[in-house]
């Protein structure tokens, strides 16, 4: 990548940006009523009505965050997302650690993780409304489901293929079954959470708002529902919009992150010396 | 000497499970080896032959199916516990790869309950020693092959165990780092004289080091076929020793007795 020459780097943002402003273009030029002779509805304002204007879809961006109105929005879901991936992350580590470490209780469970596994968890959304009302709490369990099984699934193989010689080397050195377990086994499946981390974060965030999508008075996926509901496609939009924005910056924060926990791993290394 | 030997493997027989599941397999069959206190044993034989196997019992990692095992005339239980008086360098990579160099080194003095302070103390000092002070924030990823058996070997000898387990722990290097490995282990040793168990296939590389050599049969059911006191003098420089007729001696010696062996493991590997 370094090798690449800058010129290129800045030809190819330029190209991106030009790609960008097309589509913007086409998307204005398209959907103005009265800009372009209709072709394919009949009336000049149908075109908006359905795919939104990208003028007015930023004119309503503005206005959110002049007003203030998406902070607290913006803040709930980020709340949510916080808890499900906290939550998810810590009871995922704790079960696959447990689970990794006990062939007999995996044994066991094992059908039923599969099971859990493949259910479709969205569908739980409507009985956490109901267990726990439309705040907060039933996005962050429906995230929690979404989170819960990577985390684990990752830290479960990682600890079953942690090194034999790597906890021979351990053993030989001192190390009881507890100091086995902070030393050698936690710090392994935390590798593999973090390994797991743009996911879970992701799957929190989809949990959060699809969560407030389904039923909610707060959030930027309330915001969509209530914009849907009178046929606001603009609002719509716009909330697409920012969501996309702060998924964004959620991994950016995540890659962050990555880089500074991660020093350690054989790619962070390489990508140092390149 | 009448004083109990640091390591005596008495009728050591270690069965497998076959590799097509059914039957067992018997890599070592009623072997018997003993270390002196103070002495430099290395075992040789061919690859696959039962050396590690050997190794993980004397460390008290792998209970064999028959035998007894004492340490210093302690009998070993075999029962989760591994062998505290003895420190093992391993064949393959064993560093903790989220820990940095002093970190692994300390590792051994933070699992017994060493403080801090002291640990990281002591820690400088073995970096020192094995010649990676400077490099104590690197991560194993970070350090060249050399660098890594030397923070290996540091690991394992800052607990100052008595008896020394060595498999192969050289042989992933490159002639030149090997030699200088070579002779700062034998320095090490010469200053405290530990009890050193040394496995490599290599057998220049153990007449070069040991006060003796103990050849190995191929497998399955490896046992030793000859016991060789190497009375070379010391202190030795293992780059020239290899020239000086003794040591050409002692290997055309050993050879005529390992070599039938080596082909018979060669025409089993290729068969299989
Ligand atoms: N845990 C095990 N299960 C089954 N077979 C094993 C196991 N450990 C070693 N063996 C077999 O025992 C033999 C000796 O292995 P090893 O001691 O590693 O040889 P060496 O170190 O001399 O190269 C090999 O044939 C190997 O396949
Ligand atoms: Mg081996």
């Amino acid at each position: 990548m370094a090798t690449r020459p800058r010129i290129g780097q800045l030809r190819l943002r330029f190209y991106q940006v030009l790609l960008l402003v097309a589509v913007l273009v086409a998307w204005h030029v398209l959907t103005a009523p009265g800009l372009l002779p209709n072709f394919y509805f009949e009336r000049a304002n149908r075109a908006a009505f359905f795919f939104g204007e990208p003028i007015k879809i930023a004119g309503r961006i503005v206005d959110w965050f002049v007003t203030g109105e998406i902070y607290s929005h913006l803040w709930i879901t980020l709340v949510e997302t916080a808890l499900a991936f906290a939550i998810g992350s810590v009871a995922g580590l704790l079960i696959g650690l447990w689970l990794g470490l006990s062939p007999m209780a995996s044994a066991i469970l094992d059908p039923y993780i599969k099971a859990a596994n493949s259910m479709p968890r969205v569908v739980l959304a409507p009985i956490f409304a109901v267990w726990f009302g439309l705040g907060m709490w039933s996005k962050v369990a429906l995230g929690v489901t979404l989170v819960f099984f990577i985390v684990f699934f990752n830290v479960y193989q990682g600890v079953r293929e942690v090194s034999p010689t790597i906890l021979a080397n351990a053993r030989m050195l001192g190390a009881n079954r507890r100091q086995l377990l902070s030393a050698i086994y936690l710090p392994s499946a935390m590798s593999w959470v973090f390994a797991s981390l743009h996911n879970a974060v992701g799957l929190a965030f989809v949990g959060a708002v699809v969560g407030e999508y389904l039923g909610s008075a707060h959030g930027v996926g309330y915001l969509i529902l209530q914009a849907e509901t009178t046929f606001d496609i603009n609002t719509v939009f716009a909330g697409i919009a920012v969501l996309t924005a702060f998924a964004l910056l959620l991994d950016a924060a995540v890659t962050l992150v990555e880089r500074r926990l991660m020093t350690w791993q054989p790619r962070a290394a390489e990508t140092d010396r390149t | 000497m009448t004083a109990a030997p640091a390591l005596a493997l008495r009728d050591i027989t270690c069965r497998f499970p076959s590799v097509d599941g059914q039957g067992t397999y018997t890599a070592v069959a009623d072997t018997t080896l003993v270390i002196e206190a103070g002495e430099f044993v290395s075992v040789v034989g061919p690859t696959g032959c039962g050396k590690s196997t050997l190794l993980n019992v004397a460390a008290g990692l792998l209970a064999p199916s028959s035998g007894t095992v004492e340490v210093f005339g302690e009998p070993m239980a075999f029962a989760g516990e591994v062998n505290r008086r003895a420190g093992y360098m391993f064949q393959t990579d064993a560093l903790m790869p989220w820990r940095n160099a002093i970190g692994n080194v300390t590792a051994g003095l933070e699992f017994r309950g060493v403080g801090r302070a002291e640990a990281m103390e002591r820690g400088q000092e073995w970096l020192r020693r094995v010649g990676l002070s400077g490099f104590g924030d690197r991560y194993p990823h970070h350090l060249s092959g050399g660098m890594r058996k030397r923070l290996a070997l540091a690991q394992t000898l800052i607990l100052d165990p008595d008896i020394l387990l060595m498999d192969e722990p050289f042989s992933a290097l490159d002639v030149q780092t090997r030699q200088l490995m070579e002779n700062e282990l034998l320095a090490l040793w010469a200053a405290d004289r530990k009890s050193v168990l040394f496995i490599t296939h290599d057998l220049e590389e153990a007449i070069a080091l040991s006060d003796r050599v103990v050849a190995l049969s191929a497998g399955p059911g490896t046992r030793p076929i000859g016991n060789f006191v190497i009375d070379l003098p010391r202190p030795r420089d293992v780059a020239e020793i290899r020239m000086e007729p003794g040591f050409l001696a002692f290997h055309k010696e050993i050879w005529n007795v390992m070599k039938e062996e080596v082909l018979k493991a060669y025409a089993r590997q290729r068969a299989a």
